[in-house]
């Protein structure tokens, strides 16, 4: 009689853990919720957006530096807001959209990878191309390979890591490859043009083709060989909103951000060439 | 086997009472949660074979890449196992029978890369046996040896992943089998290796046999620190982990079709344990 009261008691009081956490649950997603309508309904109310909440923005490896200074500038013109990035390989943020990842924003590096998007009609009308950028060998310091051409890169004493066919940094050095008339073995294809680049920032590779903004961005790490066929390669970026924003007003600030002269003007400072 | 026979003595009445348990239903409130956690493990692995393309999975599967990429990662992962074995089952030793002082602080730091995201094992394993490491310029520079983007860094890498498995594992039977039985045998004149190759090894097989599978299936999936340290190259560096996650990028069905090829050599390796995991250790 005890021992089932007792059980009784337990089987309650577990009910009770059960219910609690339920309850914070269904506390928590209502709470996120309202959070999402109120910064909807300030948005479409007022005539001037007062912008709030956190904008997502997925882009390309090679914007990292230049979006992240553009997000802290966003910050500062609209207080209140929250600009989160996520960067990588362009179409593993594209796959991953589709796949039904939470994004306001997203900056590819390649028409093709944005086309991913695009097609299963989760952008908002026509992307557009805010910048381009050109193809770069990234030798090590001092460059002591004496590399001066994409052809000195077919060497066979030379240890060169190119970007995955499936990435635009790839798909780009392919191209130039190929303008070029040029065979290269790489020891390696990496997921994306900065695994690519710290390749040879770690010493391990003796020179990668990236980008010249990558090479930028590097500082005095790596060394930036110009060459002519690059010029067959040079990659649209093009930036979309997302169909399924959770903060379609702040993502269109940001896209705005991103076009305007303030913007560009940083972009072209790390490297990019003007669409 | 005295220990056997207390365990069968004791499993009688311990039976009959879980029997009881069952007679009187099982509490909802654990009931529920069961059902839910089992449901949250399997319904991924249902959506994989669900959303397969069967159709042109056998072209899929015949390409001559995802062969290279199967037989890189079965040679790799039973490479990284064996070479866990030669230093894992000493090292378990070392920290199961001796007493040195941080001994537990070993024991930590041999767990480490357990709880260490892979790709940081990848880049510590690059600035330590890299062209550049601070072990690596002089394998470099005295062997003209270098282990990056070779096959034998995609070992390195997943023996670094997958050893702690191993080694847990093995000390774990260490611990629990009876050291008496090699004082005995060094009692009896053995010397401690003679006690250890004869009487410790056979006794504690079933527990390398374990550690071993686990090793070699931790090694098989091994992603972040093979392409951080090896990088990416089909037939040498590439395997199928690697494989699925470019496939994924371009070609989603080839990804699906990989993905259930290793699904399958899991499953496969998981009927090889079951035994283990039924009976009560």
């Amino acid at each position: 009689m005890t021992r089932s009261a007792r059980r009784t008691r337990r089987t309650l009081q577990a009910a009770g853990v059960g219910a609690a956490a339920l309850l914070a649950l269904s506390a928590c997603s209502s709470g996120s919720h309202s959070d999402s309508t109120k910064s909807d309904s300030s948005a479409s109310t007022s005539s001037s957006p007062k912008l709030s909440g956190t904008i997502t923005v997925f882009a390309a490896a090679s914007l990292q530096e230049s979006f992240s200074t553009l997000g802290k500038e966003f910050e500062k013109q609209h207080p209140g807001t929250k600009v989160t990035f996520s960067f990588g390989g362009s179409d593993s943020l594209a796959a991953g959209i589709t796949g039904g990842a939470p994004a306001d924003v997203f900056a590819a590096a390649s028409p093709k990878t944005m086309a991913i998007v695009t097609d299963k009609g989760d952008g908002v009308g026509t992307p557009a191309t805010f910048v381009r950028n050109q193809l770069e060998i990234a030798t090590l310091p001092g460059n002591p390979d004496k590399v001066a051409s994409l052809k000195d890169l077919t060497k066979s004493s030379l240890k060169v890591v190119l970007c995955d066919k499936t990435v635009p940094c790839g798909a780009a050095a392919q191209k130039a490859l190929d303008a070029g008339k040029l065979k290269l073995t790489p020891v390696s294809y990496e997921q994306d043009v900065k695994s690519a680049l710290n390749k040879v920032v770690l010493k391990e590779a003796d020179a990668a083709v990236v980008y010249r903004t990558d090479v930028k961005a590097a500082g005095g790490k790596v060394e930036g060989v110009d060459f002519p066929e690059s010029a067959d390669a040079i990659n649209d970026y093009p930036i979309t909103l997302l169909k399924d924003a959770p903060n379609a007003a702040g993502a269109k600030a940001f896209v705005a951000l991103v076009q305007s002269a303030e913007g560009q003007k940083v972009l072209t400072e790390a490297g990019f060439l003007k669409p | 086997m005295s220990d056997a026979a207390a365990e069968t003595l004791e499993s009688g009445p311990r039976r009959r009472r879980v029997r009881k348990g069952v007679r009187r239903g099982v509490p909802l409130p654990l009931l529920l949660p069961a059902l839910l956690g089992l449901a949250f493990l399997l319904l991924p692995l249902v959506a994989l074979l669900v959303r397969a393309p069967w159709s042109t999975l056998p072209d899929q599967l015949t390409s001559t890449e995802v062969w290279q990429a199967l037989r890189l990662s079965l040679l790799c992962a039973t490479a990284a196992t064996a070479a866990s074995l030669v230093i894992g089952v000493p090292l378990a030793w070392l920290l199961a029978r001796t007493d040195f002082p941080g001994r537990g602080f070993v024991r930590a730091l041999v767990t480490l890369p357990l709880v260490l995201p892979p790709v940081v094992g990848g880049v510590a394993l690059l600035l330590a046996l890299g062209r550049n490491g601070i072990v690596g310029q002089w394998l470099d520079s005295w062997f003209g040896i270098t282990l990056p983007f070779t096959t034998t860094g995609v070992i390195v890498a997943e023996t670094f992943v997958a050893m702690p498995f191993l080694v847990i594992s093995v000390e774990g039977t260490l611990r629990a089998a009876d050291p008496r039985y090699e004082e005995a045998a060094t009692t009896l004149g053995a010397s401690r290796f003679t006690a250890f190759r004869r009487v410790t090894l056979p006794l504690i097989a079933p527990g390398i046999a374990a550690g071993a599978v686990l090793a070699w299936a931790r090694a098989l999936g091994e992603f972040g620190a093979t392409i951080t340290f090896a990088g990416n190259f089909p037939g040498r560096t590439q395997t199928m982990p690697l494989a699925v996650y470019l496939a994924l990028q371009n070609n989603p069905e080839a990804a699906i079709a990989l993905s259930l090829v290793l699904l399958a050599v899991s499953i496969t390796v998981l009927a090889a344990l079951r035994e283990r995991w039924v009976s009560p250790a």
